[in-house]
Order: structure tokens, then sequence, then C-alpha cells
């Protein structure tokens, strides 16, 4: 007993040492890790706010109260508060389905769920212009009838739907799957009603994973830029988002007001990343 | 039988839920991407062709795929050396690093895209100190490259974290204990377990860096030939009306995110089944 003991302690510095690598070698990597991470996210993220307020407050100030700002700071809020709810339903039923049920042709759609994260933002655009455009499918008809749907507020909300699809369903598919159903079960069995048992019972083992879901999927319908880009027509005032005012503003040459403008759009990413933190955090104290 | 159907109708509300989320998706997902597909049948074989072919086209596909190879290999090298950092070593500030790793995921692209063309500027932070030496980086195909490595970082990353995290120590105590050097039981040991995890992180950042826009237009410089990018061609196409030039190439990428998807999918299912053994 006392010989491994004593076999143990002396074997102990060796296996730290064959265990991890040399202290040189762990300095130079995490030097590496770091600088990389510096030069290609900590100094972009760190100029918009230098650039933002390069000429002063007043001007970064001025930058947010112009009209047109306004405008677009609006019809992003606007987006947002359209896109995201409907996305959240979407999400919450998808996953109800797919987790709680078999049926064939499960992986299938999940797949097909997955499908616009992988296609390019502008031929997101592209697809709502074929069928609502002027030359488009429906445009003729749209035309006779004064709807505007293309380079105008509904065109926008589609093409950011589309863009933001997948993110609170993929987010609690596999949270779903891994909670399993007993929990309903039980609930079911002992005489709840399938609505009452979604809302005292689901719901909240998945508030976490909504959160984070409803988070990032506000933050890109907040941020995307090329699919709306395709649909808006860049009418200022009017058909301006957030991410189409910087660079209407960027093109212009007028830096200040582009980061400005953008440093909102970088403080939200900030907000994201610092909830995401939590919610992760929150999820791991659930687990253990 | 009874039982079975009875155990499985326990949970209420299939019909509702899979019925909304097969509506949902066929109005916003398939029908729209269906029009693409449907519009390109319209066009002849020999109008198609000459349109996803001609000289500007073949040039945008070279320095669409040509940089999002580069900049993903650079991820595939630093994303795993990042991974590997974060996850084995402790320093003071690991743990905001780690968070700010997913930031080009959630920074909305046009504010990479200005910011990065600010920074890698002639007169920027970065752009600054490489002017001297003859290195252009913003308005050249190498600012692709940079936007391109930035988007695709935190695909690698993220992707090999649990990974690493997952390697019992086992494994690595049972090499040296058996006399393998540190250097050896990275080459036989760990590196086997993470390559497939490296290879689907590749994979990632490639797709994503393809289809990538927002953050590359303002540090391109946007040159046909030299330094335009696929998607932009596509936008230039649809504001000159060229319908039909626009829908056909975005089909041609349509197809190439499609093998690119398929492709990632059986890279999940390797490293799966090399982690679970």
């Amino acid at each position: 007993m006392s010989d491994t003991l004593q076999t143990k302690l002396n074997e102990t510095p060796d296996r730290r040492r064959v265990l991890t690598e040399p202290a040189a070698v762990r300095w130079l990597l995490t030097g590496i890790a770091v600088l990389f991470l510096g030069v290609f996210i900590l100094l972009p993220l760190a100029a918009v706010f230098v650039q933002a307020l390069e000429k002063g407050l007043a001007v970064y100030f001025a930058a947010l109260h112009e009209t047109d700002a306004l405008a677009a700071i609006r019809l992003t809020l606007w987006v947002a508060a359209i896109c995201v709810p409907l996305n959240l339903i979407f999400g919450l039923a998808a996953a109800w389905a797919i987790t709680k049920f078999q049926f064939p042709g499960k992986n299938f759609l999940v797949t097909l769920i997955d499908l616009p994260f992988s296609v390019s933002p502008v031929i997101s655009g592209l697809i709502f212009v074929l069928i609502f455009g002027l030359q488009g499918w429906l445009g003729s008809w749209l035309d006779a009838h004064q709807i505007k749907i293309i380079f105008a507020t509904p065109g926008i909300v589609l093409a950011t739907i589309f863009v933001t699809f997948p993110f609170v369903a993929r987010e609690l598919i596999p949270l779903m799957e891994s909670q399993g159903r007993d929990d309903e079960e039980a609930a079911l069995v002992l005489g709840a009603g399938g609505l009452q048992t979604f809302f005292k019972i689901t719901l909240p083992n998945i508030k976490w994973g909504v959160i984070y879901g409803v988070i990032i999927c506000n933050a890109r319908a907040m941020g995307e830029f090329g699919a709306v880009s395709v649909v808006s027509g860049h009418i200022r005032g009017a058909t301006n988002t957030i991410p189409l005012h910087v660079e209407i503003l960027y093109n212009e040459y007028n830096f200040a007001a582009a980061f400005a403008v953008a440093s909102l759009l970088a403080l939200l990413a900030l907000v994201t990343l610092a909830v995401k933190s939590f919610v992760e955090w929150k999820m791991r104290e659930q687990l253990s | 039988m009874n039982l079975r159907l009875r155990k499985q109708y326990v949970i209420p509300g299939f019909g509702p839920t899979l019925g909304y989320t097969i509506f949902y998706l066929s109005l916003i997902v398939l029908i729209p991407l269906s029009a693409l597909v449907i519009n390109t049948a319209g066009m002849t074989r020999e109008a198609f062709v000459a349109a996803v072919t001609s000289p500007r086209v073949m040039a945008s596909y070279r320095v669409t795929f040509g940089a999002a190879l580069i900049a993903a290999l650079i991820n595939a090298v630093f994303g795993s050396l990042v991974a590997w950092v974060l996850v084995r070593y402790d320093f003071p500030g690991r743990r905001i690093l780690d968070a700010l790793v997913d930031l080009p995921f959630a920074l909305p692209t046009a504010v990479v895209g200005i910011t990065l063309a600010t920074v890698y500027s002639a007169k920027g932070w970065i752009g600054s100190l490489l002017e001297p030496h003859g290195i252009k980086i913003a308005y050249t195909p190498l600012g692709i490259v940079i936007a391109m490595t930035v988007i695709g970082l935190p695909f690698v990353v993220r992707t090999l974290q649990p990974v690493i995290e997952d390697i019992e120590k086992e494994t690595e105590e049972a090499a040296a204990s058996l006399g393998a050097s540190r250097w050896q039981t990275f080459c036989h040991v760990l590196f086997p377990v993470i390559v497939p995890s490296i290879l689907t992180g590749f994979a990632l950042a490639f797709a994503r860096a393809v289809g990538e826009y927002g953050s590359i237009i303002f540090i391109a410089g946007n040159m046909p030939m030299v330094s335009e990018i696929t998607s932009l061609l596509i936008i230039t196409k649809l504001e000159q009306y060229d319908y039909s030039g626009a829908t056909a190439i975005a089909l041609v990428m349509l197809v190439a995110s499609f093998v690119m998807l398929l492709t990632i999918n059986l890279l999940q299912r390797w490293s799966r089944k090399v982690t679970e053994v």
C-alpha cells in the first residue's frame, strides 16, 4: 500500500509533464491563438467604436438622431418584431413534432429546416424577386392590384424570415431530444391537458433554449444585409434597414456616421453574446 | 397492438404541429427555392450554358472558390490551434476570448465589412503596418480572403471544442505510460480523433465563405475579373434587369451549396463514428 503510494508520488511530476506540452510550447501556442483572435476579431470590433466616436459624442448622437437613421431603426425593429415571433412559433411546433413523435422522413425534414442556413443570402433575396418582382410569377397581378412586395416592407420581412428561419428550431430540437418525453407523459397520465402540459412542463424545461433561440434569431433578423439588400430597393427613409443605412453612409464617405450607426449593431451583437454565455452557464447549472 | 397505439398517442398535437411545420416550411422555403429551379428550366440549354460559363462569371467562380479555399485552410490550421488553446490551457482573459469567437456569427456582415475595410486599408491600424512592405490587403483579392477567414472562424473552433473536451485523459495517460513522447501522443492518439472534426469545420467554413456577401463587398474592391465574387455578380445582373442570367448563376451556386451540405453531413457522420469508438 505504502509502496504504491510512494510510486504514485514519484510519478506525479513525470505524468504531468507527459500529459501536457512543455511550458514554452504552451506559451507559444497561446500567444499565436491570442494574436490570431486579436487581429481578426478584437481589433475590428474595437475599430467600430473608435471610428464611431472619432469626431466626438455630439457627431455620434447626431448621426443616430438623424431622420433617415431613425426611420431605419424603426423599420428594423418592425421587421424583427414580425419575423421573430413567426419563427418562434414555427420552431416550437417543429421541435414538438420532431422530438415527441416517430415518423418516416424525420431526418429529411430536419435537413430541409436547415436549408436556409446553407443558401447564400443573395439567393435568399433573389427567390422572392422571382416570385413577387415586376417580372416575377405574381408580378403583373400584384401590379394590377397595386400591392407592393418587392422594394417595400413585405419583401424585406419575407427575406428576413427566410434567412432566420432555422435558428429557433435548431436550438430547440437537440435540447428537447435530450430531455425525452417522460415529463410530458407523466403530466398527461395524471390528467393534464395538452396545452396545459406544454405551458407548465415543456416550456419551463426548455426556457433557456427558447431565450437563446429568440435572441440569436433577433440578432440575425436585425443584422441581415445580403438578402434584404436584394429586395429593399434602398429607398432612403422608407425601405432602408439599419445595415442598409450603414452601407449608404459608408459609400457616401460619411464614415463617422456609418460607424456610429454600425456601433448600434455591434452593441446588439455583444449583448447577444453575453446572453448566450449566460444561457450556457444556466443550462450547465440545470444539468448538474 | 392496441397498447402500442395508445402509447403513441399519449402525447397530443402530432397532426397540428407537423402539419404547421410542413405548411410553413413549404411557404417560406420550398416554394420560393423551387422558383429558382423552375425559372431556369424556362431557359434553353445553350442560353443557360452561355450564362454560367461566360469569362466574367468563370473569373468570379475562381475568385470566390479560390479565396474560400485559402480562408478555410487558414481557419483549419489556426481555428484548430485556437480551439486547443481555449480548451486545454488556462490564461487570463480566456473566457472573454472564448465568448468573442462567436462574434463574426452575431455581428451583422455589413458591420464586419466596413470595419475590416477600415482596419486593413492603407491608412488603417493593420494596413498601415503592411503598406511599407508593399502588402496591400483592402481592395485586392487578399481582402476577400481576410473577410472570409473572419466569418468562417467560429465554425472550425465551435466544431472542434466539444470534441477536444470529450477526449478522455486516460487514452493520453496510456500512451504516455507506454513511453510515447508528447509529440507522438499527439500524432498517433489525439490527431486521428480530431481530424474528422477539423475537416467538418473546414467544410462548414468553406461553405459559409462561398455564399458570403456583406462582409466581402466593402473590402474586395469588386473589380470584374479580378476581385468580383459570384454573389456580387448575381446582384449586378439583377440590377441590369438580366433576370435569367442572375437566376442561372444563382442555380449553379445553389447546387454547389447542396453538394457542400451533403459533404458536411457525411463528414459529421464520420466524425461521430470516430469519437464514439
